[in-house]
């Protein structure tokens, strides 16, 4: 089980815009009558989106009127779920896996990289305040191993120059290009590969 | 070696557009009118004697699966589609997701009609947030082309799609726990009996199966369930994507027949191990959760369900991980104990407790500092563990550790000899959770 703090820091109110509910109700319409409970999850993501990635207590709060559900329901999903971020975190958020599979080709050394040029901890904002990193569990991109995940976006077959070269550009409020740095085209492999050769749609 | 033509994705390296008329192309959409036309019962005898097996890990026979469904429609009927692919070395789901998402959708309709559902979710991990919009782009295009809604593809069944996204929980993969997501609660698996397949979501019927069941199915209605069966050996059939990672040259993912030799994979596809074959230490061969096989076993072992349980490991996803003799093996393992302790949602003691014990000694014996009962203690540990738990994941963090314990058992003894000092002199005061000091292990 994971630890999750939540932040001193807390505004006192917080709402939804016009936009974000009406995509909250449109949500809410996808369970059928009564269960309306399911959104919280997607309305939790809502609330990161409008709120600089991070989930204050009011946001829960709000959520839980909105949904008729206990906010204690709330609070429990919220602190569950390891990407709901209770504490703020950079503009540009680094997710190094390192999970054995990613391990095995290098990723402590991207850890290494976080730490010189993000900050020294986890979960730190840099100093510029525009990027901070977590180490996490597998995200799922194991054969274009070893990654790491930026906001939404894959950056696969890294190495320790690559990500630092990354670092540097979101630095520069920069956005990367997502996919692999290998010049590698998705999960195929590197070089002569062996399936699917013949590219026409059979 | 499975010949092109036989590969069920012909797009999984995203060579081609992932639109409808792209996926017609590739089969995909063709006559799902006339397959849905032969009835339910065909379409489930169907898959039965293909011979199909569960993709996400349990090797469960879907055709059986989708029986449970009540013939008689009393309440609404679900199906969910669990793409809360986790599990570390896999994914397979992920290149189904964003490279062939119409032989989902489609496997989908076929399903839900075949159990009588109206309604799908389909459950994605969080992470894969691209995958999941893609995903909804091509939900959103079939819905155009009025191959799902209302009357879908001209069979007169209606079916909506929709996506939830998970938020980072592993255990949500198993199915109850992913229902109890859905529904908006905690992910902490429920006590089956009753299955979700009498009571599942909103205590309705719900059948769950993984990305990869429901996206073969189309293929084999339409090639046949002989054509299917006639692949790999008998209850082990058919084709599967196995995810090669680790210590090899060129690691990818690659549909293969079942029953195809490790050795093949390794060496024909993903370039062989780095350093040689020679230099292999072990293989996982199915996804973190099923115990390690030593390189004598790798030489001969051949892909499939059964052969696999009996070398005393099991399928799994097929997310197969390479460690070579230049890493340390139990180092490896204490990082998926790591895993483990982090995911295990709480819920029972034995594994809430057990993984962390269970990542702490490993952490200790990685470090050379355990002492000799330990190991004893360790292996006493995952049995403690195995079997009381509500749900397999007291299982899948235990039998990694299991089969480190089996084929690496001196390589531990040997650099964990450490006596306490309190065996000796018995004036010492000997603190029983000593480790606890740690600050990081705290």
């Amino acid at each position: 089980m994971s630890i999750k703090k939540i932040s001193k820091y807390q505004p006192e109110k917080f709402e939804f815009n016009e936009n974000n509910l009406k995509i909250s109700k449109e949500i809410i319409s996808k369970y059928p009558e009564g269960k309306q409970k399911s959104a919280v999850m997607s309305l939790l993501y809502l609330v990161q989106n409008q709120n600089q990635n991070w989930i204050p207590l009011a946001a829960m709060k709000y959520i839980a009127k909105l949904l008729h559900m206990p906010y204690i329901k709330v609070y429990e999903v919220a602190t569950f779920y390891s990407m709901y971020n209770l504490t703020p975190v950079g503009k540009y958020f680094y997710q190094v896996c390192t999970t054995t599979p990613c391990m095995l080709r290098g990723a402590y050394k991207l850890v290494e990289a976080c730490k010189e040029k993000i900050s020294k901890n986890e979960n730190e904002i840099s100093e510029d305040g525009n990027c901070s990193w977590v180490e996490v569990e597998c995200l799922g991109a194991c054969v274009n191993a070893p990654m790491i995940q930026i906001n939404e976006n894959y950056y696969e077959d890294l190495s320790k120059d690559k990500l630092l070269k990354i670092i540097d550009e979101t630095k520069n409020g920069k956005q990367p290009k997502p996919g692999s740095y290998k010049g590698r085209f998705n999960s195929a492999p590197e070089t002569e590969r062996t399936t699917l050769n013949n590219l026409k749609n059979a | 070696m499975l010949e092109d033509k036989d590969r069920i994705f012909q797009n999984l390296y995203g060579d081609n557009g992932i639109d409808v008329e792209s996926s017609k192309l590739r089969g995909d959409w063709v006559d799902t009118k006339e397959i849905c036309s032969k009835g339910k019962n065909w379409i489930i005898d169907e898959i039965k004697s293909s011979e199909l097996r569960g993709r996400g890990g349990a090797g469960f026979p879907t055709g059986l699966k989708w029986s449970f469904a009540p013939k008689e429609i009393t309440k609404p009927h679900y199906l969910v589609i669990n793409a809360d692919e986790s599990e570390p070395g896999t994914c397979k789901d992920r290149d189904i997701l964003r490279f062939e998402p119409q032989k989902l959708i489609e496997g989908c309709l076929i399903a839900s009609y075949a159990v009588g559902a109206h309604k799908c979710y389909i459950y994605i991990r969080g992470e894969y947030f691209n995958e999941g919009q893609n995903l909804q782009k091509s939900i959103n295009e079939a819905y155009e082309k009025k191959l799902i809604g209302k009357n879908a593809c001209g069979t007169g069944w209606d079916l909506d799609i929709y996506i939830h996204y998970g938020a980072g929980a592993y255990i949500c993969g198993e199915e109850t726990a992913l229902l109890e997501s859905i529904e908006g609660n905690k992910g902490q698996p429920r006590l089956k009996p009753p299955f979700p397949a009498l009571i599942g979501l909103y205590g309705c019927p719900t059948i769950v199966n993984n990305v990869e069941t429901i996206a073969v199915v189309p293929t084999i209605l339409r090639k046949g369930a002989k054509w299917f069966a006639g692949l790999g050996r008998p209850k082990n059939t058919g084709t599967k994507i196995f995810c090669i990672s680790g210590n090899v040259n060129k690691p990818c993912n690659v549909e293969e027949e079942m029953g195809v030799s490790l050795k093949e994979l390794i060496e024909k596809h993903a370039g062989g191990v780095v350093g040689g074959w020679e230099n292999l230490k072990a293989v996982i061969p199915g996804g973190s959760s099923m115990p390690m096989l030593p390189k004598e076993t790798c030489d001969t072992i051949k892909m499939d369900f059964d052969s696999l349980v009996e070398q005393k490991s099991g399928l799994g996803t097929a997310g197969i991980i390479v460690i070579n003799q230049d890493q340390d093996i139990i180092a490896c393992m204490a990082r998926i104990a790591r895993f483990y302790k982090h995911e295990s949602c709480g819920q029972c003691t034995p594994c809430r407790e057990g993984s962390g014990w269970m990542w702490r000694m490993l952490e200790r014996m990685k470090n050379n500092e355990a002492s000799r009962e330990e190991i004893e203690m360790l292996e006493d540990v995952t049995k403690q563990i195995e079997g009381h738990t509500i749900c397999a994941f007291g299982e899948g963090s235990s039998w990694p550790v299991q089969g480190l314990l089996r084929h690496f058992k001196k390589e531990i003894i040997k650099r964990n000899n450490f006596n306490p000092l309190v065996n000796t002199n018995k004036n010492i005061p000997y603190l029983v959770d000593q480790h606890l000091l740690d600050k990081e292990n705290a």
